[in-house]
């Protein structure tokens, strides 16, 4: 279907399509030269969350689900990953699959429920079975209750790679970035991505078409829910724990308000969102100031005046439209 | 006893189990009446219980303000200061998905919290349990402490009070009107957005009496009500969402359920509401009392 | 001709649903003390127009004024306290409420409305059925009850969007008998209409409405010469 597209782009629009990818070449250089300039675990956790919100983006973005329950996801994945790279001494490739696989699962089961209802039910629906799985993660022997897994190994990646060297580190958690946007991208470019935009836009007319929603819906949950995982996964390694953090509800607003303020739908806006928050979250983490009056701010701000987010108002804006090729009318 | 469980426990738990829902009810009878006429899901709903009990907190310590005037103007002060909120911003997103309005109002309750954390730390304060409520009943099986009783009772008031408000008044028949059908109630020349004003003042009003009522029982805290407005959204997703009898019943069940699971089995107290929640949601997906939607 | 002022004078209005434009330019004159029908097939802008004067539909330009006062910039809460009442199509009885209540719901906006007393002795059967909830009425009973609170509310002028759709014969005469009455106490009627028999029996004056436009205007005394052209208009 991408081929397609190419061939049948106009020379300007194809000239812009350039410019893009230009834009996202230097993005990935900037990434691999990065860690010259900035702490590498800093790095590490904007490109985990970068991640997360993209997951989640998934499904608010292009579905048109609001999950307010994606801790559940990402923070039981870290969990699942740091447990069986810990206790049952997998690699840590090994590790990250179990929390996907993990995620994927809670996916399913939280999907499964959450889809019975539509709109700000379901979103309701996921924020309380996200809250149930907190409490089992604040009670079940495995999670260690307050204390949460501490000292997880990072180990060696393929047995040859020791993840203990920040920058092997750095660059094995880009790649895996890298790879989980990639996924992303082909999925909503894919023919069913097509089928979950035109859920989102309108799910009766998408009912008439004779597709089953349901089971759309839930197949993007659970692939929002594992790339979730894929990301808490991760998370585990960089900072050799997993806490009850990852799993309250304050982590599931946090990365809507990534995704709302970087721009619902847009591929990169997630990934300008998260390393705001982020960096914002880092900033006051030493001050005075509680960190969520400033989130819950911005979260106002972001609904009232831009609700577009950062990359959705650069799109709208003329820079954006020769961007993407279209023309001025 | 009772399965090996001494009676003084079992109707212990039960006692606490029914204060909870008398919280629950209260808090989901608000959330269903801001939903029944706003569409909004109020996030911060959590936040104003808060307030309620900070109100009567700080107007004991700033100007020796009491209990009692306190149950006044505590849900008073928090009910206008929401009702500016509506006025000023949330009103500005009717027209939008009303995921939305569920977003903004989590923006205020991290704002809200974040200023009471600011200034009070986020540690509890304490607050006295007034002079005419001290003490309590022996009642021979238990010890019935008289302010906990009170609040039961209180609640029950309070949940009966807005149910005659709703059904039995000429405001009332706006308020039920204008759920159905908003535009044609404006038609009449009724003034809807002052009505949408009022209604989320009366909900936030009635998280802030909740809020001060519950002062003596836990402590004053800035996230006194941040965990426990998940739980309440759990219950109304129970009761069906716009219901208002359905909120309030549901609210006192689920909090006996609690207690009760917390004599049988304490480790699954927490959840116990949640699986219910996914039970319902299995069976009757619009809620015990909603209706399909 | 030198007309007085009408109470209700539309010019050049037009409305908006979305980006589907629906009227282009409707003129019309309600007279005080006239019944005034709006005749059309179905989907012409008949009702639309009938939203767009009462200011339901807020995408619209022109000018719409009420006694003298121009209502474009009114909000739709103060429309009626300028005395207009609506009674839509769909009839809008609240189900939540009862008989009763739906009655006393819209506010009096002026003095020489009916008193309940004469609104239940023109309306026996809502008495009867006062506290049963407003939508367990029949059809017709509802028609009743749409009309009789704005009766009770004192407005000049009543917009009545198609009052016979869907109802027995025995019960379109017996709101035509109402219609009567309340042209004789002096009420001023823009009534919506697809029956047209019903309506040449009520109205003094017709305009013809096509694709969002007037596109003809005669009085009750023309209406057998025209009928012929109307049978074409409206594919009657």
């Amino acid at each position: 279907m991408a081929r397609v597209m190419t061939q049948s782009l106009l020379p300007r629009q194809r000239a812009a399509l350039n410019a893009e990818t230009l834009l996202i070449g230097l993005a990935v250089l900037g990434l691999i030269a990065a860690p010259l300039y900035f702490y590498p675990v800093f790095l590490m956790k904007v490109l985990c969350f970068a991640l997360f919100a993209c997951a989640f983006n998934l499904l608010l973005g292009y579905t048109g689900i609001l999950s307010f329950g994606h801790a559940a996801f990402f923070g039981g994945a870290a969990y699942f990953t740091a447990h069986a790279v810990k206790e049952w001494g997998l690699s840590p490739e090994l590790g990250i699959l179990v929390g996907v696989a993990g995620a994927a699962a809670l996916g399913l089961v939280i999907g499964f429920l959450a889809i019975r209802r539509t709109g700000i039910y379901s979103t309701m629906i996921t924020l309380a079975l996200a809250q149930m799985f907190f409490f089992f993660c604040l009670q079940a022997p495995f999670t260690h209750g307050e204390d949460g897994i501490q000292g997880v190994p990072r180990g060696h990646l393929f047995g040859l790679i020791d993840l203990s060297e920040p920058l092997n580190m750095y660059f094995f958690v880009l790649a895996v970035f890298l790879l989980g946007l990639f996924a992303i991208w082909r999925i909503i470019n894919s023919p069913f991505g097509m089928i979950l935009k035109s859920i989102r836009e309108n799910e009766s007319r998408a009912i008439s078409l004779g597709y089953t929603v349901s089971r759309y819906k839930l197949a993007a949950f659970v692939m929002s829910a594992a790339l979730a995982g894929l990301a808490g996964g991760l998370k585990a390694l960089v900072f050799q724990f997993a806490t009850l953090t990852d799993v309250s509800w304050q982590m599931s607003g946090e990365v809507v308000l990534m995704t709302l303020l970087g721009g619902i739908g847009t591929l990169v806006g997630p990934v300008v969102g998260a390393a705001l928050v982020t960096t914002l979250g880092n900033y006051f983490a030493t001050s005075q100031i509680p960190v969520t009056l400033i989130t819950g701010g911005i979260f106002m701000l972001c609904v009232l005046v831009f609700r577009r987010g950062i990359i959705g108002e650069l799109y709208a804006s003329r820079l954006g439209k020769w961007l993407s090729g279209e023309r001025r009318s | 006893m009772i399965f090996d469980i001494p009676i003084q426990a079992f109707l212990g738990q039960l006692l606490i189990g029914l204060i909870n829902g008398s919280f629950y009810a209260m808090l989901s009878l608000g959330l269903a009446i801001i939903f029944g006429l706003l569409r909004v899901i109020n996030f911060a709903h959590g936040a104003q219980y808060m307030m309620g009990a900070f109100a009567g907190y700080l107007l004991l310590a700033t100007f020796g303000i009491g209990y009692w005037p306190a149950l006044i103007l505590a849900p008073l002060i928090v009910g206008l200061a929401s009702a500016v909120i509506e006025r000023l911003m949330l009103s500005r997103l009717y027209n939008l998905d009303h995921l939305y309005g569920l977003l903004f109002t989590f923006g205020l309750a991290l704002v809200i919290e974040g200023t009471f954390r600011y200034y009070y730390g986020s540690s509890g304060q304490p607050y006295a349990v007034p002079s005419a409520l001290a003490g309590g009943y022996n009642l021979g099986f238990m010890f019935l402490p008289k302010y906990r009783g009170w609040v039961v009772l209180a609640s029950l008031l309070v949940c009966l009070g807005t149910w005659l408000l709703i059904e039995k008044t000429k405001l009332g028949s706006y308020l039920r009107a204008a759920t159905e059908n908003p535009t044609l109630v404006r038609a009449f020349g009724i003034n809807v957005p002052l009505l949408l004003t009022f209604t989320y003042g009366l909900g936030a009003g009635l998280a802030g009496l909740a809020g001060i009522l519950a002062a003596p029982v836990y402590q004053v805290s800035p996230l006194m009500g941040s965990n426990l407005i998940i739980v309440v959204f759990a219950v109304v997703v129970v009761g069906g969402m716009g219901s208002i009898l359905g909120a309030v019943i549901t609210g006192y069940l689920l909090g006996l359920l609690e207690g009760l699971t917390k004599v049988f089995y304490p480790e699954a107290s927490n959840i116990v509401i949640f699986v219910v929640m996914a039970i319902v949601l299995l069976i009757r997906p619009a809620g015990l009392m909603g209706k399909e939607a | 001709m030198t007309d007085p002022t009408p109470l209700l004078r539309v010019r050049e209005l037009n409305a908006w649903y979305g980006e589907g434009h629906a009227l282009h330019g409707i003129d019309l004159d309600v007279h005080e003390g006239e019944t005034v029908t709006l005749l059309g097939r179905n989907g012409v802008g008949k009702t639309t127009t009938l939203r767009a004067i009462m200011g339901i539909i807020r995408k619209r330009t022109g000018s719409v004024s009420f006694a003298g006062r121009n209502m474009m910039q009114v909000p739709l809460h103060r429309t009626a306290h300028a005395g207009m009442g609506f009674v839509p199509e769909e009839r809008g009885i609240f189900a939540s409420l009862s008989v009763d209540e739906n009655l006393h719901l819209p506010p009096v906006v002026a003095k020489g409305g009916m008193s309940v007393k004469e609104i239940y002795r023109l309306f026996p059967n809502l008495e009867e059925r006062r506290h049963s909830p407003g939508t367990k009425l029949s059809g017709g009973e509802q028609q009743m009850l749409a009309i009789a609170r704005i009766l009770r509310t004192g407005a000049r002028l009543l917009l009545l969007d198609e009052p016979t759709e869907g109802l027995a014969p025995v019960i379109v005469q017996r709101i035509g008998e109402v219609l009567v009455t309340l042209k004789k106490r002096g009420m001023t009627i823009l009534l919506v209409e697809q029956n047209f028999r019903f309506a040449s029996k009520v109205a003094d004056r017709f305009y013809v409405i096509d694709h969002g436009r007037v596109i003809d205007d005669f009085d009750a005394g023309q209406l057998p010469d025209r009928m012929g052209r109307l049978h074409e208009a409206l594919g009657v």
